[in-house]
């Protein structure tokens, strides 16, 4: 297993080895699934498109439509207007979706594109039919990572969208950045909980983990509208969840609408999710309920009694830059130890935040951005840890290094649980206790001697 | 009435007709599309003699299609799947992110130093400086880097489209770095908006692994039959099965291309005796060109299927015309048999008469057909993903493929015979004795010859044809790709993916068509589709037969 990788670390400056990141439009596309009725369109050549739908299909085991420009390569030398042309009569006569949500890939970056130009010649020649709507959003992929490319559609849905009809209503904007559907549901049900109206942009619950029931449509149930996204800038204030996702839609919407925003770390253990609830709280005016309030408990409860085996353990961890800090938030809350910290984004001050969450617990702690999975397994080879997180890719590396390895962020190729629940909200904080420990608690049920082992832990 | 006059009857089943089906499918389309697409869905109406198909065309902008790019068949299909290389996408993450080890090609190491490369996801991470002022040093210095940390024997680099346009010369830069570094080092100009699908990128890969690999290790292989496998990936193993039952056969693969295979069985492969191929579609210019080298015929075989096993393993040995190789072949196909029937038995009693249909790649759509038929079930509709009209309509069309703007820009080599070592083995005077004898060479005849007559033949499956094909027929399980499975399996039908085989196989040759037989078994007889409907949805007042009252432990 990675037979090739040593202890021994080299600088290198240009090339990338197992990467913990992936390109912008994909980013674009899952924001786009969680419009109603939204077709998400791929402009560019089709493999782009290909991969992405592929890849998220992989992850959610759900159908994932898009469409793309299947640029040959005579669009690529003379441009892709005809193309997007001929896509937008075919998608809104064949799909009939509400709005194509448009991102770009590296190639039409390149070739320069002018997509609002291309629209409005389509709205001319009258492709875009009475009440139907093109939005886009531009996502090279020599820039940012599939975080920034979620960011900058959430950015668009707003730009295009929103507006504010003057009166303010009592109700909260929750962008949720990049998270499970599930995650999705959660968010949704803790602000019901507080008793808060809320529009939540985007939304994939019930797109991306919709029933079996002998029917496919193509343009399930659920997904924030388009009437909902226009009424973001009538809400009274912004929740932006996941700094790097979301941030910049919200500021885009304070300037567009006046809706003030706060910025939160994604709710992930429970600080964060204090954080959350709290603002939601203050946001909505209400008073936090009885039930939530035994949520937490619960979990904290958890924690107390598995806090024997968390304490000062070793983690090795990566991801995205919206699901690490939280996430390290909490296992410095529980007593362990961040030891490396990896992020494929780029983000200098993203690291010297981490770098101050871990101050206490180890203020050693090596935090690198815009790195890769290589450089972590590396890192582990010559400073051993007891637990690795990250997503699917990290199998190979806990495999290689006989490690407990907990999953989490995106990609989850070969397990189920992020499908159906949350990693967010205390009960999500339930949740990763219950891997940690599972995972240390796996790993010795099989590793040691018989006279070693434990009926009770 | 028999099996075959029911399938003659009623080629689709009891639903609307081929033609029907089609007018429905195309019914929605703008006049263009309508068109376009109208040329890709053919009704099979003279299987003999196949009517002409719109197939290796442009991919209509806005349809939703199963189709990739020329780098995923490039560096995903053909070269990716070299263990030994280390291969460096030159592009933004993304490309190279997607292909790391999303197709299933298992692999072994053969010693235990070296290093698995198929593990790693190696890429030039270009970023907006590298796009404006060329990409040409990164990809240099990224080498250089490769080869201080994995010291490897061979380094390819693929092109991803914005290398192209930007118009980094990615050969320059190989052939620089192989000169200082004293390996191999090749690239492939594979940018994804070449030709109209994955399929270029077969050719580009084809060119390349033939000009930087094929024919550098002249050691003789010390084996009485040996030949190449082309076309082969290994998915789920499929390799390996076959290996396995040419071995128990006395037969030697040199290479599989390229399926669980080394850079060294490749740099070897040219001594074998023959080649012989599995997907026509994305090698069958290598068997050509080694032909044309070296002297080495070759011919289509399908391990897939248990009748389709056991003609190219006669094929085979009546190649070598050896008395005691025919015998031996004959030997292994009854012993493997023993295992085979009970299974196709047992099965085929759920099975006969069921329903499938295939889109996928460009060779499955048609080898599975042979394994469905293997356990009595029906192709009602077929096609492929990006094959071109000879997979369809057979090899001897080829003359007739007019060459189009977007495949003329892929490289044809002009490949000369080896003065040295062409038809070194005298395999060309055993070629002519055989042709003479009735034995086919260059062999394809394409899906459609297969085809029930009246079947629907539908080249790039759009999703809205799928939904429609489904809707009018509901086949029983259909074949198909990851971006489709969730889709179909929505609408309640089943769907084995084709590429990936859901993670199971191998499902080639008899241990592995014993695999499939089961898993489609599973397939239809899953209880998961009629627990799709709650039971208070059937509008009765009485309790559901499911709800009897519990029995009481006492
Ligand atoms: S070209 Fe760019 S957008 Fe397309 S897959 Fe590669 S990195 Fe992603
Ligand atoms: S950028 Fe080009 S090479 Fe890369 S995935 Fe997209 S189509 Fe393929």
């Amino acid at each position: 297993m990675l037979e090739g990788t040593t202890a021994e670390i080299r600088e290198r400056k240009a090339l990338r080895v197992n990467p913990a990141k992936t390109c912008q439009p994909i980013g674009a596309m899952y924001a786009s699934l969680g419009i109603h009725k939204c077709m998400p369109h791929s402009h560019g050549s089709q493999g782009c498109c290909a991969y992405h739908r592929s890849h998220l299909t992989r992850h959610h085991k759900e159908p994932i439509v898009a469409t793309t420009s299947s640029f040959t390569e005579g669009a690529s030398v003379f441009g892709g207007l005809a193309n997007l042309k001929t896509a937008l009569e075919n998608i809104f006569t064949i799909y009939e979706p509400d709005i194509v949500s448009v991102h770009t890939t590296c190639l039409s970056e390149v070739i320069g594109d002018d997509i609002p130009t291309i629209v409005k010649k389509s709205e001319e020649a009258g492709i875009i039919p009475e009440g139907k709507m093109v939005i886009h959003a531009n996502t090279p992929s020599f820039v940012g990572s599939h975080v920034t490319g979620f960011s900058v559609q959430c950015a668009a849905f707003v730009n295009y969208l929103a507006e504010s009809n003057g009166a303010k209503k009592n109700v909260i904007n929750i962008f949720p950045g990049w998270v499970e559907p599930a995650d999705m549901r959660e968010l949704k049900r803790i602000a019901e909980l507080l008793g808060v109206e809320y529009i939540l942009a985007p939304d994939t619950s019930d797109v991306l983990d919709s029933a079996l029931d002998g029917e496919y449509k193509m343009y399930p149930d659920g997904g924030t509208t388009v009437s909902q996204l226009k009424a973001m800038g009538d809400s009274l204030a912004t929740l932006a969840l996941g700094p790097m996702a979301s941030a910049l839609a919200a500021e885009k919407l304070t300037k567009k609408c006046k809706v003030d925003h706060s910025i939160l770390e994604l709710p992930i253990g429970i600080s964060a999710t204090d954080a959350f609830v709290n603002a939601l709280r203050i946001a909505g005016d209400v008073t936090v309920p009885r039930e939530l309030e035994k949520e937490r408990g619960r979990l904290v409860d958890m924690v107390s009694d598995m806090s024997q085996y968390l304490h000062r353990k070793k983690v090795a961890i990566f991801g995205d830059p919206d699901h690490l800090t939280p996430m390290i938030k909490f296992l410095v809350e529980v007593g362990m130890q961040p030891a490396v910290v990896v992020t494929g984004t780029k983000g200098k001050k993203w690291a010297q935040n981490i770098r101050e969450i871990c101050s206490e617990a180890n203020p050693e702690v090596e935090v690198v951005p815009f790195s890769d999975i290589h450089y972590l397994h590396q890192w582990i080879k010559a400073n051993p840890v007891d637990l690795l997180m990250g997503n699917t890719y990290g199998k190979y590396v806990a495999k290689s290094e006989n490690l407990p390895f907990v999953r989490f962020g995106f990609p989850i190729l070969d397990r189920v649980g992020h499908r159906a629940f949350p990693l967010l909200g205390y009960a999500g904080g339930l949740r990763l206790i219950e891997k940690i420990t599972d995972a240390f608690f796996d790993k010795r049920d099989r590793e040691d001697p018989d006279h070693e082992i434990e009926l009770v832990l | 009435m028999s099996d075959e006059t029911a399938q003659n009857d009623f080629p689709m089943g009891d639903g609307p007709s081929a033609a029907e089906t089609r007018e429905k499918m195309l019914e929605v389309y703008p006049k263009k599309t309508q068109r376009k697409r109208g040329k890709q869905m053919l009704v099979n109406e003279t299987p003999e003699t196949p009517a002409a198909i719109g197939a290796n065309s442009r991919t209509v902008p806005g349809i939703i299609t199963q189709r990739g790019c020329s780098y995923a068949g490039c560096k995903g299909v053909v070269i990716g799947p070299i263990y030994d290389i280390l291969h460096i996408t030159h592009g933004p993450i993304g490309c190279g992110w997607y292909s790391w080890l999303s197709r299933r090609n298992m692999t072994k190491i053969r010693h235990p130093e070296e290093t698995n490369y198929l593990q790693y996801s190696m890429s030039t991470d270009m970023q907006e400086d590298h796009i404006v002022f060329g990409g040409e040093k990164q990809l240099e210095q990224a080498i250089q880097e490769a080869y201080d940390e994995f010291k490897p024997k061979a380094i390819s680099v693929y092109a991803t489209c914005p290398v192209g346009l930007i118009g980094d010369d990615i050969h320059a830069v190989c052939r620089k770095m192989k000169e200082k570094l004293g390996i191999n080092i090749f690239g492939f100009s594979c940018e994804g908006y070449k030709g109209v699908s994955q399929s270029a990128g077969h050719h580009i890969a084809n060119n390349g692994v033939f000009k930087h690999m094929i024919g550098l290790d002249d050691t003789p292989v010390e084996a009485k039959y040996k030949l190449n496998v082309l076309g082969e990936y290994n998915i789920g193993g499929d390799a390996w099965e076959i290996d396995r039952i040419l071995r128990l056969c006395g037969i030697h693969i040199i290479g599989t291309l390229s399926g669980g295979v080394s850079y060294d069985e490749i740099c070897n492969c040219h001594n074998a005796d023959l080649n012989v191929v599995m997907c026509h579609r994305s090698i069958n210019y290598m068997a050509e060109m080694m032909e044309q080298k070296f002297g080495i015929p070759w011919f289509k075989v399908n391990f897939i299927g248990i009748e389709g096993t056991k003609k190219s393993l006669r094929k085979i040995a009546k190649y070598f015309g050896d008395k005691e190789l025919i015998d031996r072949v004959e030997e292994v196909i009854a012993m493997e048999m023993v295992d085979v029937r009970p299974v196709i038995a047992d099965v085929t009693t759920r099975t006969k008469g069921k329903k499938a249909a295939l889109f996928v790649g460009g060779s499955r759509a048609h080898h599975y057909q042979d394994l469905f038929s293997d356990m009595g079930m029906k192709t009602i509709a077929a096609g492929y993903e990006f094959a071109h009209r000879d997979d369809y309509e057979g090899r001897d069309v080829l003359p007739s493929i007019k060459i189009d703007a977007d495949s003329r820009n892929i490289e044809e080599l002009d490949v000369k015979a080896d003065p040295e070592r062409f038809n070194l083995r005298k395999t060309q005077e055993r070629k002519v004795a055989l042709e003479e004898s009735g034995f086919d060479f260059s062999d394809y005849e394409g899906m459609m010859r297969q085809m029930a007559k009246d079947t629907l033949v539908i080249d790039d499956i759009s999703h809205h044809e799928l939904e429609k094909l489904i809707e009018l027929h509901k086949p029983d399980v259909i074949g198909s790709g990851i971006k489709d499975k969730y889709v179909i399996e929505k609408m309640g039908v089943p769907c084995k993916q084709l590429h990936s085989y859901d993670y199971g196989g191998p499902y080639a040759g008899f241990k592995g068509a014993i695999n499939f037989f089961k898993e489609i078994d599973r397939m239809i007889s899953s209880k998961v589709w009629k627990l799709t409907r709650a039971p208070w949805k059937d509008d009765s007042d009485s309790q559901s037969t499911a709800a009897k009252e519990p029995v009481a432990v006492s």
